[in-house]
């Protein structure tokens, strides 16, 4: 995973809330078995269908900090959706409420989430609509999002952060302790059910 | 201290636990499909790394199989691929898979639980979303990323933050024609589509105690689109009964010794959660969506409403926006909308049961000439049950399609879609734009609402069919 320390680009408001993982990259998308290379699924319904929509005005073509309205990222689990965004050059995704599934799936793949307050989120929209050019810096070692003569706190858990900042791999982390799984392992009750062997019905 | 269900469940699986770390959670099934496995696969490979455990895990085709020809090959070359690189991880990492024909072949949702796989107390892991499905048995069932698909493959275990606890206690008797279905989407209409975040749902109360499991498995499996981790109901003897006799159920003395521990998995008196809901049965309707997510939605008897009226400015922009999508005008009575298709199946509704409930319905009586109906069962398993008790032809003679098992068109990977424009009644979880098809209007609605609106051709309730026509004269 690419580490993330502090990224500074221009804003993309998406002033929906609600925005599910279909939108985000439909499931034709997903038939592929590569991890890249997403970038043309992305919003594809809404930049097919909707001349205005904010990621096909030139002015936002090049955003890499995506502000959207609450409850981003609801639905399929796609960790997709996640590779979309990074394939289509965002770094960052703001919003005042993430789906679960979703804000884990970014930690996993160093995007980041930022949680900010709706108001906070709407000065953002306010800016970066009034001047598409603003640079928004988001700044993960100091935990705050900047932007003009603002700056925002925002919080985050230090584990999520350290793993982010070191670009670490879950798994070789979890590999550290496999004499705890294997502990775990020998107290597991012998009647748990295996797949294995295939038994009739 | 007084526990939850969902904590007890998610305690006994702890192996580790740090102060300021995630703590770390064993996986006791991992279900695997073709969409969200091969970058995991490939993760492995990358890495020298074995599955840790293949017994622990069981592979299905579901999301891009076709329900017509499916004894061919699969006819779009992407789709295609897919299938056949899950069929290569899985002999390459030594999983058992239920491919394309294999009489275990279904829903990833439902043929763990056919198979006697789910079981109460369990943690249950899948690269999907709706793995809240098993949460039915009482057990801790969610939904993960490939990312984490990888990380149990290698490891077996999942870095977890304990999720926060709600209650959701329906008392009551739920009125005839209202089903587990209703049920949920009203739950989700009260709370939101991610009213749920960062929680675990444990349904309770006498409505939800007298469901069948089948019914259970319909209302955990939406706890997602109402934006919670996992959602559960304490086994008892109805989960018994269900599991009893199933290939993988534990058998003589291990049932007798799994039994005794299922009977502990109950939420303690005094237990504390974070979040109460509660709904009284008897005052529920059939419930049908109007919008693009699955918390806009209303009683059957309702209309189509007015953004003007709703106060919050964010709600009112998102029900604008859900109208000029669905191509609905305010006040208009839901019953008076009319639909194009009908589909009857998915890992909420394809079980047996919403068959059965489906097919009585249509018995002996035609569907509307200008509707189609799709009935897709949810596995192989269900298919050869239904057809054993002959309701394919139930389903056929009414004029609807019998398809073979998979996902089908609650997704739309397959070539069973919506055209743009098109409008459905689907017994599925999601009615996000575009979900069934490019363009496609969907209406999230229960098997019985699905089976009356396939006979008139509009939004319907059971019991608005007359009694000449639920007679078949």
């Amino acid at each position: 995973m690419q580490p993330f320390t502090t990224h500074t680009g221009t804003a993309a408001p998406l002033r929906r809330s609600a925005v599910d993982t279909d939108q985000i990259i439909p499931a034709e998308y997903l038939k592929r078995i590569t991890r890249s290379g997403f970038e043309d699924g992305l919003f594809v319904a809404w930049r097919t269908n909707e001349p205005d929509f904010v990621l096909n005005r030139s002015e936002y073509a090049d955003a890499s900090v995506l502000v959207a309205g609450p409850d981003f990222g609801t639905g399929s689990s796609r960790e997709h959706a996640v590779w979309a965004l990074l394939d289509g050059g965002f770094r960052v995704v703001i919003s005042s409420r993430f789906a679960d599934i979703f804000k884990n799936n970014s930690t996993k793949a160093g995007l980041l989430t930022v949680v900010l307050p709706q108001p906070e989120v709407e000065a953002l929209w306010a800016a970066a609509e009034a001047d598409p050019a603003t640079q928004v810096t988001v700044n993960l070692q100091l935990r705050q999002v900047t932007y003009g003569d603002t700056t925002v706190p925002f919080e985050i858990d230090d584990y999520t952060r350290w793993r982010l900042l070191e670009g670490l791999d879950d798994i070789g982390l979890t590999e550290r302790h496999l004499t705890d799984i294997e502990d775990y392992e020998a107290r597991r009750p012998a009647w748990l059910p295996e797949a294995l062997p295939a038994l009739p019905a | 201290m007084p526990k939850t269900l969902a904590e007890k469940v998610y305690d006994a699986h702890v192996v580790r636990s740090a102060a300021g770390e995630p703590d770390l959670l064993y996986i006791d099934l991992h279900l695997v499909h073709e969409v969200t496995s091969p970058q995991a696969f490939d993760g492995l490979r990358a890495a020298g790394r074995p599955v840790r455990h293949p017994e622990l895990t069981m592979a299905t085709e579901d999301h891009n199989v076709p329900t017509l020809d499916i004894l061919k090959p699969i006819a779009d070359p992407v789709s295609r691929a897919q299938v056949e690189a899950l069929r290569r991880n899985a002999a390459e990492f030594g999983i058992r898979l239920a491919p394309m024909g294999d009489r275990d072949q279904g829903i990833v949702h439902v043929i763990g639980p056919q198979l006697g796989l789910t079981q109460p107390g369990m943690t249950i892991v899948c690269g999907d979303s709706h793995t809240s499905t098993h949460g039915a048995f009482g057990a801790l069932a969610f939904g993960i990323g490939t990312s984490e698909v990888e990380h149990v493959l290698a490891t077996q275990t999942l870095p977890q933050y304990r999720p926060k606890q709600m209650a959701v206690t329906v008392d009551g008797e739920l009125p005839e024609g209202v089903s587990a279905k209703d049920v949920i989407l009203a739950v989700i209409a009260q709370i939101g589509t991610n009213g749920a975040a960062g929680h675990v749902i444990e349904y309770r109360g006498s409505a939800i105690e007298a469901l069948s499991m089948e019914a259970r498995m319909t209302i955990c499996n939406m706890s997602i689109e109402a934006g919670a981790r996992a959602g559960l109901i304490a086994p008892d003897q109805t989960t018994f009964d269900f599991l009893q006799g199933r290939p993988h159920a534990p058998q003589g003395a291990d049932w007798d010794a799994a039994v005794e521990y299922w009977k502990t998995l109950r939420t303690d008196e005094g237990a504390v959660f974070d979040t109460e809901v509660v709904l009284d049965a008897a005052s529920l309707t059939p419930f049908v969506t109007w919008g693009t997510n699955p918390g806009q939605g209303l009683p059957i008897a309702e209309s189509v409403p007015d953004p003007a009226a709703i106060a919050d400015g964010d709600e009112r922009r998102a029900a604008e926006q859900a109208l000029a999508y669905m191509g609905l005008t305010p006040g208009t009575p839901l019953r008076e909308i009319e639909v194009d298709t009908v589909f009857l199946g998915s890992c909420t509704n394809g079980r047996i049961e919403d068959l059965r409930v489906a097919a009585e319905l249509l018995r002996g009586k035609k569907i509307d000439a200008n509707t189609r109906m799709l009935v897709v069962p949810g596995s192989v398993g269900v298919k050869t049950q239904a057809e054993a008790e002959g309701l394919d032809q139930v389903f056929t003679e009414a004029g609807a399609e019998w398809r073979g098992a998979g996902c089908s068109m609650c997704l739309g990977m397959n070539p069973d879609q919506l055209e743009p424009g098109e409008r459905s009644a689907s017994t599925s979880n999601r009615n996000f734009q575009g979900r069934q098809g490019k363009g496609g209007r969907t209406h999230l609605v229960s098997p019985s609402v699905a089976a009356a609106t396939a006979l008139t051709g509009k939004l319907t309730a059971p019991a608005d069919l007359d009694r000449s026509e639920l007679a078949g004269v």
